[in-house]
């Protein structure tokens, strides 16, 4: 239960172990070269030690139909009445640009050694069973019509203290390899997320990245305190479910590289959308799920 | 210089400012010629880095990772990225991911010579 920082090159780059939980796989150590974006994911991958920079494979082309159009604020669709649906409905989408702290781009992945299955037949699974491979507590309420370019989906997030923090995400991009979320306003990041596979030799890996920025300066505080430990054992234990819904028992692998230390603070007034302040402050004037747990029904 | 699909030239626009024209694609892959291209461009003191994508062929969610990275070193720099030549299918991309807040989007490089007061 240790991070260990391997590596700290003038404060821009840094590979851990990942931190353990009841639900996280043991996460074991890729030690990147140089502090460089990964490769795509259509790119092939060898292991750790003897990564080279090879060209990447046959890249999917993208079309019109790929990529959602601009949307100005989030329509939050038909979800659950037992869900918390707060802080998306209304919001404008953030990235990087928009996000207060510092700029961290995190790359989780898991190889399906032995798997049967393609990387497209793993993106349709991932993409129809997307929140069952969620850690236990943590709710997706994704659109009836699946994972699709400009679909929002909301989330119920389990929280410190038994606190539920309902938030979202929308799908920017969606094609029969991947896909990338982008967060509302309020979301404890500014973040882009893309969820991919491609296929190394003759078996598949599976790959989470992440480039965000915590939205505010209280997410920026929790991140450096728990924040950090907290995503990548969700991420971690995610890759690690997915590949047991594809009969495998695997070790999900982490790196992480900080590209930007500095703090944007001309976005600190983000925190007025803050949505664990805005979840907490409701269920504080809503009694009744005072005891309800996210997740639950 | 070319890697994989990703070709780029730097070239000088005017005093305090240089173009890294791009062609083909931008995906996480091209960072090293994007990158080298980047420093080029910057040795002469470029205030205002211009990005050509009039022969841009494909970017994904990669490559808009990528603009992300080079837009923190440029600002690092005190200096302005400006990008030129986008399709309207780029345009939208760029408005959806609301990087077009940070990155002045022109028709050609007189306007964004122009918007950038170089």
């Amino acid at each position: 239960m240790q991070d260990r920082e391997l590596r700290k090159d003038e404060g821009t780059t840094m590979t851990e172990t990942a931190p353990m939980t009841e639900t996280a796989p043991t996460a074991s150590v890729e030690s990147p070269s140089t502090p460089h974006l990964p490769p795509p994911p259509e790119a092939r991958v060898r292991p750790p030690a003897e990564r080279p920079a090879e060209p990447p494979a046959a890249i999917p082309r993208s079309s019109d139909a790929n990529w959602s159009k601009p949307v100005d604020r989030l329509v939050v669709g038909e979800v659950p009445a037992s869900a918390m649906n707060l802080n998306v409905e209304g919001r404008r989408l953030v990235g990087p640009v928009q996000g207060f702290g510092q700029l961290w781009q995190k790359r989780y992945r898991v190889r399906l050694e032995g798997a049967d299955a393609t990387p497209e037949q793993v993106i349709a699974t991932w993409k129809s069973e997307f929140g069952s491979f969620w850690p236990k507590g943590n709710s997706f309420y994704g659109p009836i019509t699946g994972i699709a370019p400009g679909e929002v989906a909301l989330l119920n997030l389990s929280a410190p203290g038994g606190q539920t923090l309902s938030t979202g995400v929308m799908v920017i991009y969606a094609d029969d390899e991947s896909f990338t979320f982008m967060t509302p306003e309020g979301h404890m990041f500014a973040a882009w997320i893309t969820f991919s596979a491609f296929r190394d030799g003759a078996a598949p890996v599976v790959q989470i990245e992440v480039l965000l920025r915590a939205n505010d300066p209280m997410y920026e505080v929790m991140m450096g305190l728990v924040g950090h430990r907290k995503e990548n054992a969700f991420w971690l234990a995610t890759l690690h479910n997915l590949a047991g819904r594809f009969g495998v028992e695997a070790t999900a692998t982490l790196e992480q590289t900080c590209v930007d230390r500095k703090r944007q603070w001309k976005n600190a007034k983000n925190i007025r959308h803050n949505a664990a302040i805005r979840s907490a402050a409701w269920t504080a004037a809503h009694p009744r799920h005072w005891f309800r747990r996210s997740g639950e029904a | 210089m070319t890697t994989g699909t990703t070709t780029v030239e730097v070239r000088p626009l005017a005093a305090g400012a240089s173009e890294i024209a791009i062609s083909g694609d931008v995906t996480s892959a091209s960072e090293g010629p994007l990158m080298d291209a980047y420093v080029r461009a910057s040795t002469d003191g470029a205030k205002v880095i211009v990005l050509d994508f009039s022969r841009l062929d494909y970017m994904n969610s990669g490559g808009i990772g990528l603009l992300v990275t080079l837009l923190v070193r440029v600002q690092r720099q005190g200096q302005k990225l400006m990008a030129v030549g986008l399709s309207e299918h780029y345009r939208q991309i760029l408005a959806l991911t609301r990087l077009d807040e940070a990155i002045g989007i022109h028709a050609t490089e007189a306007e964004a010579l122009a918007a950038a007061g170089a």
